[in-house]
């Protein structure tokens, strides 16, 4: 049995006292490379958000490294890509700068950065292609560069879990592919990595299992899916299919809006 | 000049030098921080809200320092929480603040029956007048924004710059949004005698604005910002003593249009440096790109024609009217 890295168990989240997600269980092991999928509003950024413990839940229990979220302290074993448009600020910063930012997880308060910190930056610089831009200000990068350092300040800490939220949202062809082989890279190392995306692109290959959100629930937990199926109404089919293939789902979720009419003879599909 | 000289040798212009320096370093120091996260105007909105603190003072006999303080670090904190719960806009947050504590000042100096004029001391800087223990208070208040500001540079700089990546690396970032905003009040009452309530967030942000304009780091910013800074308030201040024989000059304004000054010199010399840098960018090296051969080229390029040499790959584009022209033995290619 795996060591298990988040267990999430009948977690709810609201804001401002709207539920967004309800009734979500999610466990992820040592090693996966979990894709959080789903449509705009399907709450996959408010999940991921529900995980790093930036929305507290509402109800149920969120355990990290199997240390309840609330006496969780060793956020150093934590990385986080943000949802964002860049890594600029209002005043210049260089890209050495906000890496190093990332470092602050394991450096002591008013202590210079060590020799370590600076190779840790270093070779976060190197795993996304940046080195030679390293003294370059933030904001003379392209929008894909950018995000690749905000990919390298996580990298910086030398976490163990990695929740990125949509990195490839607004970035080129190009920059997607150096992501792929630095998170292919990250994976290889034995990381665990939560991703959230729209669309997979050059990562599809790389994921172990997809989490599929429609509507602030779970819809689907299994083996890969093909950009299409994401979005086909009739996820339970698939979820059949999955099923023949030894994985375990929690039970078919009916969508709670729609009336839901049955009778003895229906039985399951 | 000898009269200058005496002029600087007297006491009460010895004390407004010194409060000058620490003023000077202080103020951009805490407002890099505030510029850095797009609250440029905190420094200003603080400052309004501690013109009710120095009225209360007025009322009260207390020192008009220390209920400026008190007044504009509660004034600080409201600013913040308004802001993160994120009710209102930040900047409407600012503006309520604003009006409520310059009309709470007026309000409250007129009950004191004090006249305006000692009012204006503390809202343009009376830097001249400053006492022995202002000029303490100054200075150790000074020092200890300066250290926090310094010494906690990395945290402050990881709140400033993305507050939900620094929460998620276990930074406690409500405790340093506020200290970053106790600091911001603190600064404002340490410039309060040097350029007045008003013009106390020009002192914050004007040196910043200008180092910027130059520096590619935080680092060299905020460095840069402080030198600046103490520049504007010392050289400001000679200089106005210096006209003072000529004609009235007020310090504080004097401080102000000197930083102004410094941007104005700046900002040219930054847009250059931009301009400069985005015309020298390597063009991407994309295979297999078609390019058309120039026959008959008139002009010879070379290391110094004049033209923008621009890497591209393995050899050098020269940028003239819309052409990318690379030599190609004999002739050139537009690439």
């Amino acid at each position: 049995m795996p060591d298990r890295v988040i267990e999430l168990e009948a977690g709810a989240v609201a804001l401002g006292g709207r539920p967004i997600l309800r009734h979500v269980d999610l466990t992820v092991s040592a090693g996966e490379f979990v894709a959080l999928m789903g449509a705009n509003g399907s709450g996959k950024s408010t999940l991921v958000r529900a995980l790093t413990g930036l929305h507290p839940l509402a109800t149920g229990s969120l355990r990290l490294f199997g240390t309840p979220l609330h006496d969780f302290h060793d956020w150093q074993r934590v990385g986080f890509v943000p949802q964002r448009g860049g890594a600029t600020s209002g005043v210049p910063a260089s890209v050495w700068e906000v890496v190093a930012s990332g470092r602050l997880t394991r450096r002591r308060l008013l202590r210079p950065m060590s020799r370590a910190d600076r190779a840790a930056v270093s070779a976060a610089l190197e795993v996304v292609g940046l080195a030679d831009r390293s003294r370059d200000g933030v904001s003379t990068l392209s929008g894909g560069q950018q995000q690749r350092v905000l990919i390298a300040r996580a990298l910086a800490g030398e976490p163990e879990l990695f929740f990125l939220d949509e990195p490839t949202a607004g970035v080129d062809l190009p920059n997607q592919e150096v992501l792929a082989d630095t998170l292919s890279t990250l994976s290889g190392r034995g990381a665990t990595i939560v991703l959230v995306a729209h669309e997979l692109g050059p990562l599809a290959p790389l994921i172990d299992r997809a989490v599929v959100m429609r509507d602030g629930r779970i819809a689907y937990d299994g083996p890969p899916l093909a950009h299409d199926q994401v979005h086909h109404p009739d996820l339970a089919m698939i979820h059949v299919d999955a099923l023949a293939h030894g994985h375990h789902h929690p039970e078919p979720e009916r969508h709670d809006h729609a009336p839901h009419i049955a009778s003895p003879l229906e039985g399951r599909p | 000049m000898t009269d200058y000289l005496d002029l600087l040798g007297l006491p009460f212009m010895q004390r407004a030098l010194l409060a000058a320096v620490f003023t000077g370093l202080a103020a951009p120091a805490v407002g890099t921080y505030l510029v850095q996260r797009r609250l440029a105007l905190m420094g200003d909105g603080i400052g309004h809200v501690a013109v009710t603190g120095v009225a209360v003072g007025l009322l009260t006999g207390a020192s008009p320092t220390w209920t400026a303080v008190a007044v504009a670090v509660v004034g600080a904190v409201v600013i913040e929480v308004i802001r993160e719960r994120g009710h209102t806009n930040g900047d409407v947050a600012l503006a309520l603040l604003f009006y409520g504590g310059l009309a709470g000042g007026v309000l409250i100096t007129g009950l004191a029956g004090q006249s305006g004029a000692r009012l204006q001391q503390y809202l343009f800087g009376s830097i001249t007048t400053i006492s022995v223990s202002d000029v303490v208070v100054t200075m150790v208040l000074a020092v200890v924004v300066v250290l926090v500001c310094v010494g906690l540079a990395p945290q402050l700089f990881a709140v400033a710059q993305d507050q939900e990546f620094a929460r998620v690396a276990g930074l406690n970032i409500r405790l340093y949004n506020l200290l970053v905003a106790v600091l911001a009040a603190v600064s404002v009452t340490v410039a309060m005698r040097t350029v007045g309530l008003l013009l106390v967030s020009a002192l914050m942000v004007v040196p910043v604005a200008t180092a910027q304009q130059v520096s590619r780091t935080f680092r060299t910013t905020l460095a840069g910002a402080m030198v600046l800074g103490t520049l504007a308030s010392v050289g400001g201040l000679l200089l106005s003593a210096y006209a003072s024989f000529h004609a009235r000059v007020a310090p504080g304004p004097t401080i102000v249009l000197l930083a102004l000054a410094g941007f104005v010199v700046a900002w040219p010399v930054g847009v250059w440096l931009r301009s400069r840098r985005r015309l020298r960018e390597p063009f991407p090296v994309v295979p297999a790109s078609v390019h058309d051969e120039i026959e008959d080229h008139p002009h010879e390029h070379g290391d110094d024609c004049g033209h923008v040499a621009v890497p591209h790959g393995d050899h050098v584009d020269y940028v003239h009217d819309g052409h990318r022209h690379a030599p190609h033995g004999r002739h050139y290619d537009e690439h």
